[in-house]
């Protein structure tokens, strides 16, 4: 079976040592996490964690069947890339002096569609935000001329089908 | 309204008497029906063994002499009961002492609760004395785990943690309590929990997915049951007995399955898997309909998964969603309760007899009696072997006694042999195939079944595991009956050199103690048997002995079992020698 790139969503209570019992049904199968997200969801009072893993869908539906049973998880979903609607976030620090002196800097940052967070005396800061290849683009563009500090964030997503979670709360207050 | 009245009147009357956090636990405890429990006290765990002290009339503690042993001892009380055990250590060493248990109750689906102490909780994370991470130590081996830092948390997450125990799917659940939390005083009340919003244990049965499963049981032409655990733990023994009646089908069952159905019943045809029997291993790839209850087609059972019954439609009554179609695709998954699922199913199955079906194992029956059975249990070489030992256990208990096995040779061997007529009375350790496992689980089985004699059968190396609890069983009076096959050998892993390691045997020697004055340092009765003429005698003197009882079986060094089907073979390819 062919591997590739899922994105799995888990809705879950917000506890303590919730994230540690999750990633270890990874760590039991040998499958490395590629992105992480944990944050709060569309439903008051649940977290939701947003991991991308590349394996197969075999692989990907017993470690979701497997996430699902653990006490505090609510549901939990799988997607392909073509299923969902997915971003990523990314911060470049960068010397102020560049700004002035490299013009091709300037060009970059209208190209890509980045935003300036923040300029300061010594350096200023990028924000990216897209799909994993722009930001890695970007990343490659930037590089010759130095970067201070770089950071991506874990996969975010949401999926172009509904996920009927609400309901299933409801009917959790109705047993 | 009255009721109302009432209850504020309670709460109020609560709410002015303050108590411990230690305290609590024992009244939570109280309140969920515990009146025994298994632990070894320590720093941490100190305020709880206070309040044990004062409640001992009400909550019997029984002292082991290690940890592990606390947690196969709740494990063999659940298991004979069906009942929650309970465990219970001090923070660090203490805790991490539990995991063995823990992690044997997790695979084994027993409901287990164990309570362990936890340094003050401004000292978490700072390595004090004794702390460890308990919490992320046992979180791939529990079902539920909490840690509690203050004391107003106990009586809601104890509810939740019996509540999480024993629902479902049962599993271990562990709570680890702060000491400043045992010693807060706080208002008590307590409630059970009757439900987790995000937990659902019981699927609702699908009435679609039981028409499916029973429009392929009526037209199939050569059936088979295998069933397991699930059939005990959701009580539905007389379910599968009517549907094995019913619909003629020959049930064959796994290691955890065994005793939920009558071993002498004429449609039993014996247990699959790695040790089992001959007939039900190759027919499970020449049947037409596999229906697999209560059972999580374990690696042991099916041997190489890609040639395992694929000429089959595959049933698959579950109350785990997660274990469908993890090992063995099904073709019908009937998700729910099997005692819930078997009586929807049942109304609408017809009766019907396989005989020619049936006789196919019979006909294999009789191939393993000559080749392998014959040769276990009436013996006519010198040597003693294990199987005459359990047919004249059986002989002598009249196929009612509770057997706890360890893990190894004897173990396949007791579960091959025994014979029974009653529900929970193999207690083995299956899934983990912990050694050490037997002894206290034994003690836990007899404090949960006083009327039954539990039989503990264990070889000369798993017994040595946790030989020490001798003196819980000394201590508590416990009248187990303790057998130790001893084949100077750790047989299994032996059996395997010989067989697939041209007879290296690597370690598997084992110069052993004089086990009879070890027990006798214990004030246990012990007999050593060496010869066939002085086993009947002595089994019946164990057997009549209203006290505890150990007795050493000195068996051929050598012997193998037989069939066997070796790793990553087909069930077809079962090797009777």
């Amino acid at each position: 079976m062919e591997k590739e790139r899922f994105t799995i969503s888990v809705y879950s209570e917000n506890n303590v040592g919730l994230l540690n019992r999750i990633s270890g049904i990874f760590l039991k199968r040998h499958i490395n996490i590629e992105g992480l997200n944990v944050s709060k969801s569309e439903i008051k009072n649940v977290s939701k964690f947003t991991i991308v893993v590349f394996t197969t869908s075999e692989v990907t539906r017993k470690i979701v069947g497997q996430i699902e049973k653990q006490i505090e998880v609510i549901k939990a979903y799988y997607h392909t890339d073509e299923e969902i609607i997915y971003q990523e976030s990314a911060l470049f620090k960068i010397k102020s002096s560049l700004l002035f002196d490299e013009r091709q800097i300037q060009n970059i940052i209208k190209e890509s569609n980045s935003q300036i967070v923040t300029v300061s005396r010594d350096f200023f800061v990028l924000s990216k935000t897209g799909r994993k290849s722009e930001i890695d683009e970007m990343h490659d563009l930037l590089e010759p001329f130095g970067i201070m500090q770089f950071v991506r964030s874990g996969r975010i997503a949401v999926t172009k089908s509904e996920m009927p979670i609400s309901k299933i709360l409801n009917g959790y207050q109705h047993i | 309204m009255k009721r109302v009245k009432e209850k504020q009147l309670k709460t109020e009357e609560k709410a002015s008497t303050k108590i411990s956090g230690a305290e609590a636990i024992i009244h939570c405890l109280l309140a969920e029906g515990v009146d025994l429990l298994y632990g070894y006290p320590g720093g941490a765990i100190m305020p709880v063994y206070d309040e044990l002290y004062k409640f001992q009339d009400k909550l019997t503690h029984i002292l082991t002499r290690h940890e592990q042993a606390a947690t196969h001892a709740a494990q063999g009380y659940a298991r004979v009961t069906g009942k929650v055990g309970v465990a219970m250590a001090t923070s660090g060493p203490g805790a991490t002492n539990l995991v063995t248990g823990i992690a044997d109750a997790q695979i084994d689906s027993t409901p287990i609760v164990c309570i362990t102490g936890q340094v003050f909780s401004h000292l978490l994370g700072s390595d004090a004395f004794q702390e460890t991470d308990i919490i992320g130590i046992s979180t791939p081996v529990t079902k539920w785990n909490y840690q509690i830092t203050t004391a107003s948390e106990i009586p809601e997450v104890l509810a939740k943690a019996f509540y999480i125990a024993k629902s479902g799917r049962p599993g271990p659940v562990l709570i680890d309590i702060t000491k400043n939390a045992q010693q807060e005083l706080f208002d008590f009340s307590y409630e059970p929990c009757r439900k987790v919003r995000s937990y659902v244990p019981v699927p609702k049965p699908k009435t679609s997915q039981i028409e499916a499963a029973a429009a392929l049981i009526n037209a199939a032409k050569k059936p088979l049951i295998v069933f397991g655990q699930g059939i005990i733990i959701g009580k539905a023994e007389a379910q599968l007995k009517e549907l094995v009646e019913k619909a003629g089908i020959p049930a064959a069952w796994t290691i955890l399955g065994l005793s939920a159905m009558n071993t002498d019943h004429p449609l039993n045809v014996g247990m699959v898997g790695m040790h089992g029997n001959y007939a039900p291993n190759v027919l499970t790839n020449e049947c037409d309909v596999l229906i697999a209850i209560g059972m999580r087609f374990d690696d042991r059972v099916t041997g190489k998964l890609d040639t395992y019954a694929t000429q089959a439609k595959v049933i698959h009554f579950e109350i785990d969603p997660a274990e469908i179609h993890k090992n063995v695709h099904a073709d019908v998954a009937v998700l729910g309760n099997a005692k819930e699922t078997l009586e929807l199913l049942l109304p609408m199955i017809d009766k019907n007899s396989h005989d020619s079906w049936h006789n196919e194992f019979k006909k294999r029956y009789d191939i393993e009696f000559d080749a392998v059975i014959k040769n276990d249990i009436h013996p006519t070489k010198e040597g003693l072997t294990m199987g005459e030992v359990i047919e004249q256990i059986n002989i002598a208990s009249g196929n009612n006694a509770i057997i706890v096995s360890d893990v190894g040779q004897h173990q396949m061997i007791a579960c091959r042999y025994a014979k029974f007529k009653q529900t929970k009375s193999n207690i083995t350790s299956g899934g983990l195939g912990t050694m050490g496992f037997a002894l206290p689980a034994a003690i836990g089985a007899k404090m949960g079944a006083m009327d039954r004699e539990v039989v503990a059968i264990i070889g000369d190396g798993g017994y040595q595991m946790n030989i020490q609890e001798l003196a819980t069983i000394f201590q508590n009076k416990t009248p187990v009956k303790i057998v130790v096959l001893n084949n100077e050998h750790l047989g299994m892993v032996r059996q395997w050199q010989e067989l697939f390691f041209e007879k290296r045997y690597a370690s598997t020697v084992m110069t052993n103690p004089d086990f009879v004055k070890i027990a006798e340092g214990y004030h246990i009765t012990a007999k050593r048997v060496t010869k066939r003429e002085e086993l009947v005698d002595t089994i019946s003197e164990m057997m009549a002995s209203k006290e505890a009882y150990f007795l050493e079986v000195c068996v051929e060094q050598e012997g193998n079992v037989f069939p066997m089907i070796p790793t990553g073979a087909s069930v077809s390819d079962v090797r009777l020698k």
